[in-house]
This record gives C-alpha cells, sequence and structure tokens, in this order.
C-alpha cells in the first residue's frame, strides 16, 4: 500500500488552513475497498467451498462485515485528531 | 386459538408493560431544564455518546419490520434476501466521511432536519419544502410498516379476529401508548428503550443461531433443505446462490439502499442528537454488529424451510402471510416463554423506529413548513409544541393506513418511498460537498428522478401483480435484448443527477442568478467545543455521565 500517514499540519504557518484539511487524508481512500469488494458477485456468488456448513454465498458477505469494520477502525484511528 | 400461545401473550405483555413504563420515565432521563425546545424533544438535547447513539441509531436502521420481512424474502426467494447483509456494509464507509459534515454544519446552524441544510445551503425554501414533504411521504408508510411487524407476532399468537376492529384493537392500543410517551418524553424515550429492545434481540438470534441449527440437522442440512425446496420451484430467479439474470438487481439494490438509508429523515435524526464527530465515526465502525445479527436473522428464513414451518393464513382467502414465517419458527421450535421473550423482542423493535420516525416526520414539518410557511416568527417553545401534535398525527395516519387499507398498500408505498428518497441525494449529500449545482436544476432533477422512478416502479409486475409488483426493473422494457434486471432507485437517481448538472451547465451558462448560500467552508469541520457551534442549552444539567465513551 502506497499510502503514508499524512503530515501533522503545522498549526503557524497553515492556521487557516489546517481545520479544513481535517477531513483530507490519503487514509480516506482505504473507505472504498469495502464498498467496492462486497458488490462484487463474482467472488461470492458460489456454492463451495462450504465452511461450517455455509456455502460461500453466505460466509463470504458475512465475512465482508468484518472488512468494513477493520477498514473503518483504521482508518478512524489513523485520522483523529491526536491528543 | 390465543388460549394456547397464554405464556407467550403474558410474557410479551409485561415486557411490553415494562418498556411502556420506561417510555415515560426516560423525560427525567439526561434531563433539561427546559424540554420545550425542538433540540431537546426532537434531538434529545443533542448530546448523545457512543453508545447511547450506538443503540439508537441501530435500532433505528435495524427495524422490527426488517427483522420480519427480510427472513420472509429468503423464505420466499432464497439469496436474493441476502441483500441486506451487502446493504448494511457499504452503507458505513460510504457515510463515514458524509455524516461528520452533516454534523459539524447541522451544530453550528442549529438545523434539526435535512431540508433545514438545504434551506440554508441553496438559499431555496422551495427546495427545501420538496425535500421536506419527500422525507415526510417516504416516512410515513415506513411507521404503518413497523405495525405489520408487530401484527405478524400478535396473529401467530392467535391474538387475531373476525372483524377489521378487533383484528388490530391490540395494535391500536400499542401505538396510544406509544403515542403518550413520545409525545411527553420525545427522542429520549426510544433512545432509552432502544437498550432493552436490542439486548432482547442479540439474546434471541444467539439463542437461535446456536440452538436451532443443532435441532435441525446442521448448518449444511438446513441450506440443503432451502436448496432442495429451490430446486423443486418453478421459479427460475429463486435459489441459494444467484443466476446471471438477477445478479445485477441484488448489488444495484444493495448499493441503492445504502444510498439511501442515510437520506431518511430518521437516520439523520439519530445522527444529529449524537454529541460530536467522533461519536459518529466510531458508531461507523460499531453498527456493522447489527448486519451480522441482520445476516444472521436472514438465515432464520431458511431455518423456517428446513423446520418445514407453513406461514399462517393472510387476510385474503387463499394468500398466505409470509410475514408470520419466523414467529411461527419460534413458535414451533422454542419452549412458550422464551417464544413470548422473541415476541417481545420483535414487538418492542417496532417501537423504537416507530418512535423516531415519527419525530423525525413532525420536526420536518414543524421547521420546513410551519416556521416556513404558515408561521414565520414561531418561538422555540411553539415548534416543540407543533411537532409534539404533529408526532400524534402521524402515528394516527399509520394507524389509519394498517386498520382501514391493505397492508400491501404500505408495503407498496414503502417501496416507492425507497426510491423517492434517492431523489433527494443530489441536493442532500452532494450539496454537503459543493453548491456548484443551481438550485433550479436540483428541482428538475428531482422531478425527472421522481418521475421517472414511479413509471419504472409501475411497470414492474409480479406473478401476483400487475404494477409495483417489486424494485426489479426488467432492461427489455428499455429495449435491451436481455432478461436481466435493475434496482429502480438507481436509474432514477441517475436519471436525476443528469438532469441536474446538464441544467446546471445550462443555467450558469444562461447567468442565471444562483449564489445564495448560508454556510461557509469551515461550518463544514466545526466540532464539539468549537465556540460558533450551538452551544447545548443543557450542557450544564447533564449531570449522569455517559455509560461509556
Amino acid at each position: 500500500m502506497a499510502l503514508s500517514e499524512p503530515d501533522a499540519p503545522d498549526p503557524e504557518t497553515r492556521l487557516t488552513a489546517s481545520s479544513r484539511a481535517k477531513d483530507k487524508s490519503p487514509w480516506n481512500w482505504l473507505l472504498l475497498i469495502p464498498i467496492v469488494v462486497p458488490l462484487i458477485p463474482l467472488f461470492f456468488n458460489g456454492d463451495s467451498p462450504r465452511v461450517f456448513g455455509f456455502p460461500r454465498f453466505y460466509w463470504l458477505q458475512l465475512t465482508y462485515i468484518l472488512l468494513g469494520v477493520a477498514t473503518t477502525t483504521l482508518v478512524y484511528q489513523m485520522t483523529k485528531k491526536r491528543g | 386459538m390465543w388460549r394456547d400461545h397464554l405464556t407467550e401473550i403474558i410474557v410479551f405483555t409485561l415486557l411490553f408493560l415494562l418498556v411502556s413504563g420506561m417510555g415515560f420515565v426516560a423525560a427525567r432521563w439526561r434531563a433539561p431544564k427546559d424540554m420545550a425546545h425542538l433540540d431537546e424533544w426532537g434531538l434529545g438535547g443533542r448530546n448523545f455518546g457512543g453508545w447511547i447513539t450506538w443503540f439508537l441509531v441501530g435500532g433505528d436502521l435495524y427495524t422490527a419490520y426488517t427483522f420480519v420481512a427480510v427472513p420472509a424474502l429468503m423464505f420466499g426467494a432464497g439469496a436474493a434476501g441476502f441483500f441486506a447483509v451487502p446493504y448494511t456494509i457499504v452503507i458505513y464507509p460510504l457515510v463515514f466521511l458524509v455524516l461528520c459534515r452533516l454534523w459539524s454544519v447541522s451544530h453550528r446552524h442549529g438545523f434539526v432536519t435535512p431540508a433545514d441544510f438545504v434551506r440554508n445551503r441553496f438559499d431555496s425554501p422551495v427546495l427545501a419544502l420538496l425535500i421536506a414533504i419527500t422525507g415526510i411521504v417516504a416516512t410515513m408508510p415506513y411507521i404503518a410498516l413497523q405495525l405489520v411487524g408487530i401484527e405478524a407476532v400478535l396473529k401467530t399468537m392467535g391474538v387475531t379476529g373476525e372483524s377489521a376492529l378487533a383484528r388490530h384493537l391490540p395494535i391500536i392500543v400499542a401505538f396510544a401508548i406509544l403515542a403518550a410517551y413520545t409525545y411527553q418524553s420525545g427522542l429520549r424515550a426510544p433512545a432509552l428503550i432502544a437498550f432493552v429492545k436490542d439486548t432482547l434481540i442479540y439474546i434471541v438470534i444467539l439463542v437461535a443461531v446456536l440452538w436451532l441449527p443443532q435441532k435441525l440437522g446442521g448448518w449444511g442440512a438446513i441450506f440443503d433443505a432451502a436448496d432442495a425446496k429451490f430446486q423443486a420451484s418453478p421459479n427460475p430467479n429463486d435459489g441459494i446462490t444467484l443466476n446471471a439474470n438477477n445478479q445485477l438487481q441484488y448489488i444495484t439494490l444493495a448499493f441503492g439502499s445504502a444510498l439511501a438509508l442515510f437520506l431518511y429523515p430518521h437516520s439523520i435524526t439519530g445522527v444529529l442528537a449524537s454529541r460530536n464527530r467522533d461519536v459518529i465515526k466510531r458508531n461507523m465502525s460499531a453498527l456493522p454488529a447489527y448486519s451480522l445479527l441482520l445476516g444472521l436473522i436472514a438465515l432464520l428464513g431458511f431455518m423456517a424451510i428446513a423446520a418445514g414451518v407453513t406461514p399462517l393464513p393472510g387476510n385474503s382467502p387463499g394468500s398466505v402471510d409470509s410475514n408470520t414465517v419466523v414467529p411461527v419458527l419460534f413458535d414451533q421450535q422454542f419452549p412458550d416463554w422464551f417464544a413470548g421473550v422473541a415476541y417481545a423482542a420483535i414487538g418492542i423493535g417496532a417501537l423504537v423506529p416507530a418512535a423516531i420516525m415519527s419525530i423525525a416526520a413532525a420536526n420536518l414539518f414543524t421547521r420546513n413548513i410551519y416556521k416556513e410557511y404558515l408561521r414565520r416568527d414561531a418561538t422555540a417553545a411553539q415548534e416543540a409544541n407543533v411537532s409534539k401534535i404533529t408526532s400524534l398525527v402521524v402515528k394516527l395516519g399509520a394507524v389509519a393506513c394498517i386498520v382501514f387499507l391493505d397492508p400491501q398498500f404500505s408495503i407498496d408505498l414503502q417501496l416507492i418511498g425507497g426510491v423517492i428518497i434517492l431523489q433527494t441525494l443530489p441536493a442532500v449529500a452532494l450539496g454537503l460537498y459543493t453548491r456548484w449545482f443551481h438550485k433550479g436544476a436540483l428541482i428538475a432533477g428531482w422531478a425527472a428522478g421522481m418521475g421517472l422512478g414511479m413509471w419504472m416502479l409501475y411497470q414492474v409486475s409480479s406473478p401476483t401483480r400487475k404494477h409495483f409488483g417489486g424494485s426489479a426493473f426488467p432492461l427489455e422494457k428499455f429495449g435491451f435484448d436481455t432478461p436481466k434486471t435493475i434496482y429502480v432507485g438507481i436509474i432514477a437517481v441517475l436519471v436525476n443527477l443528469a438532469v441536474a448538472v446538464l441544467l446546471t451547465l445550462m443555467l450558469r451558462a444562461a447567468k442565471v442568478h444562483d449564489d445564495g448560500d448560508g454556510t461557509t467552508p469551515d461550518d463544514y469541520f466545526a466540532d464539539e467545543g468549537d465556540p460558533r457551534v450551538t452551544p447545548g442549552r443543557t450542557r450544564d444539567a447533564d449531570a449522569a455521565p455517559e455509560p461509556v465513551a
């Protein structure tokens, strides 16, 4: 992943820009993953392999919930205000 | 016969009375000095922390109707009903940043409804009125559907009657109680009750998914039983996986529903009631716990197939009420007292969203119709009062819908509701990011999306109905040579956007004046503690600490 943590804005020089830039972070692009991946039927639309008796259609889509939680948690942790 | 279900009825009634009591006491929970303000009655003081917001928004989005209708869909059609899972996965990353902007601008300006924001952003009372009316129309049938959820439970317990009035009496009583405590306590009532509701639901589902598969021969056997049923059925579009023709419908329905969810006024009410941006962001990570719950609930539909459940007959002779699938499954498989708990979970599960939805609809009426057009100089206390009364009217309307009209009518309206609320996307969601759109173009786009959406829904037929047979629009009606179907809402909102973009370009080129904007770029990042954030009138009264967070 080519994403790196954004530079902390220097409060002295970017006073006005800092509040505007608060929402902007390259980490936010990660949010696209749990939006796009669950909407690709090629991945989940099938019966095998079964896991604990669940066809792939069901277990994989339930697993996507973890993908969503992990991504939003990561983005939140990486972009939250320090201090 | 109701006598066979006496234990269930007693447990159900006791739990129902317990939460009703909580609803009335809620007025004193985190009590403000002055309740006569929409920020208090309608948004619970705008001061809910992480846990309360989680229960409130979770209880709001995942309604009783969802818990009854999704497994019913799985029971009837199989995999297609599972769209609710990807729908509730993509929703949170999708709105993660959007809702924070909405929260910030709303707190700075004291907005209570999405139409308040549009009014200010585009300086257009007309556009705001359209957004408000769309919201109210989309919400009303949703409230009525919560009653369908309770009725499915009551019917299974044998609480039913010959005449329409006898059949609906329990519902009328339940809604009268709900109306009374919502009137008194406002958003605090559903926020407090949501704790009980969700705890009950989590317990019931946990027991169901751990215990029922053992009784039914394991998960593998459950899916095999469902597979066998759909193999035998003549319908080509059912099955435990999707086929080539309904995949597009599946993903567009999931995505379109996700786009629509946080445009519903009641979802926004829950978000605006939170204390700060952090609460929202953390909830976007925590709310998917409900999606897991919903996925497991959906699978109850397959368990019902494996258990050989037959749904109870519907109101008209010869029809079946597929919404009774899960209640009947519980009745067959659980001991009576636990089935009673499960029914109470569904019944109470209907009350939370019904209360929030009626509050949201009432706020829209008060802020964007009453104050805008009827009484410009209304005081905060008058606003709160109008909202309280309107919430009663809204609930009365919902009950009337169920008692006097075929419940199918509410289901149709709800289907339409999802499509029409999506038409507010350009003004509300995109409006949070850009003021580029011309207000006239947004109005025209809205009208185009609404018109096209209604026409498409009218064209959809099902095996039992000629029109309004669902939201899966056959692409062959557009002249494509394909049996594939697509979700109506997606097409309608794309056309809406196209019209809005083209007209904006034309109006801007023609130099038609439109540059009013009551917000500044900085408004969209304001957070708790910002000197210009509307001060909570009640912060000093907030003696009760948060449970966590």
